[in-house]
């Protein structure tokens, strides 16, 4: 007297089994569900994306501010705009990376810091901005290097290794520079001035330079093997690995790339300022994950946009920029930047949810 | 000579002996079942094979050749293929995506080598086709059925022409239709002299596909027999330990 299948039933109709009855009729419509679901188009998914959210409210501030203040729309002030989010753009890219493998990287501001100070060194001891260049990235390389090794062979979590790392860089820099302040960069110190801090077709240099590295960032992401190992090993790493991709080496290399672009804005930052204390960067490192993370990256790994760096970076300097001219004390200036970061998070979650 | 022979396979975590003293022959295009109840070792046995991680002790031979794995991608070499029992996918990637993880296919434009989408799309929507899965090649597995992840691992194994294909449970919360595309594939791999070991708690598709059925319970064979020697009264009770050995 009861509905289950006899064993002669089963054998006849193999697909056919007494858990079936249980979740045959859900199963059945998720599967339905899902082949009459339409694939997103191209257009479709740029507007799910986060990037262009964040800068479609880039381009309200603006027209806002347009508005509200004369001096926005100026060449003088778009030129010091952009300027000054590419040093922190050219860092989220970065960031972006080790974000986007569930990471974090909390020791970039700190090492901003140390590698301007060995780039300032060497080059008062008249080395030349080639070596003077190659000792600012050999140094934020191994900073990167030894995080990558830490979080990925030793699987220490990336926040106390990072943080820990802050620390250490912040001190190394105090002893290396000796606490002095470095503004003589020898014979070439004209050209490395001219590379952070001049302009080709009155657009900053650093511009160019963060265009460029978005580009790159773009290409890496959706056409190079490391890029979508990347992202696979933030999508779920166990897979990856059973993949046979080789997770912690790809884990130090991700920390490197995210130090050496570090090690960059710090080699143009000085060359913009024309001086260099070992105080440099010092807390840049909020500004660039805030950027990272308002520009799409999701804490949890396996979510990244090229893109997402230079408009986050900008909706930030916007930001700062916008208070100044509206006579709003710079002391509120972090104050919107956390509460635009909370509010991007939140409509992401807000999004997913309804997407689900 | 038989395509994988494993002897004395033994394996312990600690204090839990998963495994004790397995052997389980393998031959060439065969079909074998392994069942046992939750927690007999039937996984720790799978992943023993597919080089998860090595046994405690015991021998492994494909193909009359001893073999020691160190890792999946040396089991993958030797012509065995997984489909994990948790299916291991990249939720955030789409279907093609994950069927090519780790051997994706590129193409060479000037210097650079970059990934192929359009040969990767085409091959990966060739393989849901023969598996005559609804699966799109550009969706992305987050927004999938069980089915249909399950037709993307599956794909997974058919990307090299492997020579022993194993699968976890692969009809393990999937709807009914997709446990006939699985039963069908399963057909398919056999028809094309693939060897198959398939581990399932249903007793239907084990008696559908399998030449061989082989039972563990907590961690040793209790039996072994071909499919028309036996019926899935006795396989329960083999199981469950009603019936000792046989
Ligand atoms: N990685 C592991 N660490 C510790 N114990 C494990 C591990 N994997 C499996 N086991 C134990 O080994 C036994 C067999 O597990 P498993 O092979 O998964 O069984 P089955 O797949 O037949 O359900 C269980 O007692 C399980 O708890
Ligand atoms: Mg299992």
């Amino acid at each position: 007297m009861t509905d289950e299948p006899t064993d002669q039933e089963l054998r006849r109709h193999p697909g056919r089994g007494p858990s079936d009855i249980l979740d045959k009729e859900d199963h059945a419509a998720i599967d339905d569900s899902i082949t009459s679901r339409q694939e997103v188009t191209g257009l479709g998914a740029v507007l799910r994306t986060q990037p262009f959210w964040v800068f479609v409210s880039l381009i309200a501030l603006a027209a806002v501010m347009t508005v509200v203040s004369d001096a926005f729309m100026t060449e003088r002030n778009i030129f010091n705009i952009t300027r000054n989010m590419a040093f922190f753009g050219i860092m989220a890219l970065g960031m972006s990376a080790v974000i986007c493998t569930a990471g974090i990287d909390l020791s970039v501001g700190s090492l901003v810091g140390l590698s301007g100070i060995i780039t300032g060194l060497i080059m008062q001891a008249g080395y030349g901005i080639g070596l003077g260049f190659l000792g600012c990235m050999t140094a934020a390389a191994l900073v990167g290097l030894v995080n990558g090794v830490l979080v990925a062979y030793l699987r220490m979590p990336p926040f106390v290794v990072t943080l820990g790392m802050l620390s250490i860089v912040v001190s190394l820099a105090r002893v290396v520079s000796n606490n002095q302040m470095i503004w003589d960069f020898g014979p070439d110190q004209d050209l490395f001035e001219w590379i952070g801090g001049g302009s080709i077709l009155s657009v900053p240099n650093v511009v160019w330079i963060l265009g460029v590295l978005t580009a790159v960032f773009w290409w890496v992401w959706r056409y190079s093997t490391w890029g979508r190992w990347v992202i696979a090993i933030g999508g779920n790493a166990h897979a990856a690995r059973l993949a046979g991709i080789p997770v912690e080496r790809m884990l130090v290399s991700v920390y490197v790339v995210c130090s050496l672009t570090a090690g960059l804005s710090a080699f143009l930052f000085v060359g913009y300022t024309g001086s260099v204390t070992n105080a440099m960067g010092f807390t840049w490192e909020l500004t660039v994950i805030a950027a990272t993370v308002i520009g799409g990256a999701n804490l949890m790994g396996g979510v990244v946009f090229a893109l997402g760096a230079p408009i986050g970076a900008a909706l930030i300097e916007l930001i700062r920029n916008s208070l100044i001219l509206a006579g709003i004390p710079a002391l509120w200036q972090q104050f919107f930047v956390g509460l635009f970061l909370i509010l991007a998070v939140l409509l992401e979650q807000i999004r997913n949810r309804r997407g689900r | 000579m038989s395509l994988l022979e494993l002897s004395n396979i033994t394996k312990s975590f600690g204090a839990i002996h998963a495994l004790q003293g397995v052997d389980l022959t393998i031959a060439p295009g065969e079909v074998v079942g392994l069942m046992g109840d939750n927690g007999a070792g039937k996984s720790t046995l799978m992943k023993i094979i597919a080089g998860n991680f090595p046994p405690t002790s015991g021998k492994i031979r494909i193909e009359g050749q001893d073999v020691a794995f160190s890792k999946p991608i040396d089991a993958r070499e030797a012509g065995i293929e997984i489909v994990y029992q948790d299916l291991a996918l990249c939720d955030n990637l789409t279907a093609a995506a994950n069927v090519f993880l780790g051997r994706e296919l590129r193409r060479k434009v000037g210097p650079f080598s970059m990934l192929d989408y359009p040969a990767m799309y085409q091959r990966a929507g060739e393989l849901f086709a023969e598996l005559k899965s609804e699966t799109r090649p550009r969706d992305l597995v987050r927004q999938m059925s069980g089915g249909q992840r399950q037709a993307v691992a599956i794909a997974r194994t058919r990307l090299s022409d492997p020579k022993l294909v194993l699968m976890d449970e692969p009809t393990a919360a999937i709807s009914v239709r997709q446990v006939k595309e699985v039963l069908a594939l399963i057909h398919r791999l056999k028809e094309t002299g693939h060897a198959v070991i398939l581990v399932s708690h249903r007793m239907p598709d084990v008696f559908d596909v399998c030449d061989r059925v082989a039972v563990l319970r907590r961690g040793t064979k209790v039996a072994d027999k071909r499919i028309r020697d036996t019926t899935p009264e006795e396989v329960t009770g083999l199981i469950i330990g009603a019936i000792e050995a046989a």
